[in-house]
């Protein structure tokens, strides 16, 4: 665990040692200011939340945080420096995990930026801070599985615009598979497919959580479904890492 | 005493291409090894697979008795290892470059900063300890990746091209350091440079199409009253015309 601490504080570092953590923030928080008023119409709601901004947050994430993984490993590969990590006195997962926890902290430093929102909410209204707190734990949550999914990605392929893409692809599958759309369709064909998807759903849960319904059962799906994609991303990378 | 590196029938294949084809060699300490062959030759292959890196497709490696694929944490730590091309965090300075590998090293606080400062002594750093790597001469990159293998004071050596890209005052450098350290050490250089075999080392082992072709002391090799340069033309052009 130490060296993964190690590899992620290095990493963290790195991100705003060029300019790809400042362009990251920046667009972050434009859009998703220009979203939270503009389209999701903060002040005409009347409603002393966080409601608008939560809801946009996922789809804003589907596209960045691909943009941010793509170049987690395909990066290391270019600079020949995958060579120097892996063949250091540590197990491959520690590196992996350090990766993650890196671009993780980094998303939560991006989250942490909007609280200038949660101060206006607070100075128009009597706003429910406990949902909230939820509905930004959700958001990182979200962040964490769309990364781990992404850096799995970046993990099989060198070139980081084919990373880039099959980590958009991915998400929105897990982003849409709880959607009445899915599973309408899946239910009337394969109904057991249905509840498969439903089951898998990262949407569901994170509204459920959004709402401020914090169930054990979330937290764990989107912890083991964390560990599922990292495990992958180390499989891939053992296999894949000299190529 | 049981050889600091042991390398027996290792073997690697990409699809239908054998790159390492049955190699078995053993290093003990004291010794320096010249590894020598064409482009294409397979040793960096061998170097990588050697380090944990490349996966080997038969055949065993050991480093200190721990083998690399059983034991890849404890073989690591007995290894210092120069990649192809010395690649480094071009964004770190030397020192915080550094010190990330004495810290994922296991060494803290007093002891990272004297290794750092040992390692930087053997290879000129301190001169440039607090730029940023990607502003550094070619040289000066390649001496870092040399410094970030020396930081631990390991058992055994595996640098590919160490000397690559130096200039002729630091090449002759690094040969020194390199002799400096010989007696308390299992060293494997590749290199193409015949001259540098003569220098510094105490074996040549010469490789083409992953085959090990010669094996013995630059002496040996030179006893028919040939230079080392006829000798690898000879072993490695008569290979590829088979």
């Amino acid at each position: 665990m130490r060296a993964a601490l190690l590899v992620a504080r290095r990493e963290l570092a790195g991100y705003f040692a060029t300019p790809v953590a400042y362009v990251f923030i920046v667009i972050f928080l434009m859009i998703a200011g220009a979203m939270t008023f503009s389209l999701g119409g903060f002040f005409n709601r009347g409603q002393a939340d966080l409601g608008p901004f939560f809801g946009f947050v996922p789809w804003l994430f589907l596209f960045l945080v691909p943009a941010l993984t793509m170049r987690l490993w395909a990066e290391e590969r270019r600079l020949g420096t995958i060579e120097l990590l892996l063949t250091l006195p540590m197990a491959q997962w520690q590196a992996v995990l350090g990766k993650f926890l890196a671009a993780w902290a980094f998303c939560a430093i991006a989250l942490a930026l909007t609280f200038p929102l949660v101060l206006t909410v607070n100075y128009l209204g009597r706003p429910d801070n406990g949902v909230i707190a939820a509905g930004y734990g959700a958001c990182l949550l979200m962040a964490g599985a769309y990364l781990a999914i992404g850096s799995a990605m970046s993990a099989m392929t060198k070139n980081q615009v084919i990373a880039f893409v099959l980590a958009v692809a991915v998400c929105f599958l897990f982003a849409v598979a709880g959607s009445a759309l899915v599973t309408d369709f899946l239910s009337q064909r394969m109904p057991v497919l249905a509840e498969v998807a439903r089951a898998l759903s990262l949407t569901e849960r994170f509204n459920s959580l959004t709402r401020g319904v914090i169930a054990l059962r979330d937290a764990v799906f989107f912890a083991s479904f964390i560990g599922f994609w990292l495990f992958v991303n180390a499989v891939v990378l053992d296999h894949r890492k000299a190529d | 005493m049981a050889a600091l590196i042991e390398i027996e029938r290792l073997t690697k294949r990409f699809g239908a291409f054998t790159a390492v084809d049955d190699v078995s060699f053993q290093v003990n300490r004291g010794e320096v090894v010249g590894f020598l062959g064409p482009n294409g030759a397979g040793k960096s292959t061998t170097m990588k697979m050697l380090a944990g890196f490349v996966t080997p497709s038969a055949g065993t490696a050991r480093i200190c008795g721990q083998d690399v694929i059983e034991a890849p944490v404890a073989a690591k730590r007995a290894l210092g290892y120069l990649p192809e091309g010395a690649p480094t965090y071009p964004e770190m300075t030397v020192t915080g470059f550094l010190h990330f590998i004495a810290r994922i090293r296991g060494f803290g606080g007093a002891e990272a900063h004297e290794r750092m400062a040992r390692a930087m002594a053997m290879t000129q750093l301190e001169g440039v300890r607090l730029q940023p790597i990607e502003t550094l001469s070619k040289g000066f990159k390649r001496r870092v990746g040399l410094a970030q293998a020396l930081l631990h004071d390991p058992p055994v050596l595996v640098l590919d091209e160490p000397t690559d890209g130096l200039d002729p005052n630091q090449k002759h450098e690094v040969r020194e350091l390199i002799r400096r350290m010989a007696p308390e050490k299992a060293i494997v250089i590749s290199t193409h440079i015949l001259e540098e075999v003569d220098a510094v080392c105490t074996r040549a082992i010469i490789i083409a199409r992953g085959k090990v072709l010669a094996d013995a002391t630059p002496k040996q090799l030179e006893a028919p009253g040939k230079t080392l340069e006829q000798v690898f033309r000879d072993l490695t052009l008569k290979q590829e015309a088979a």
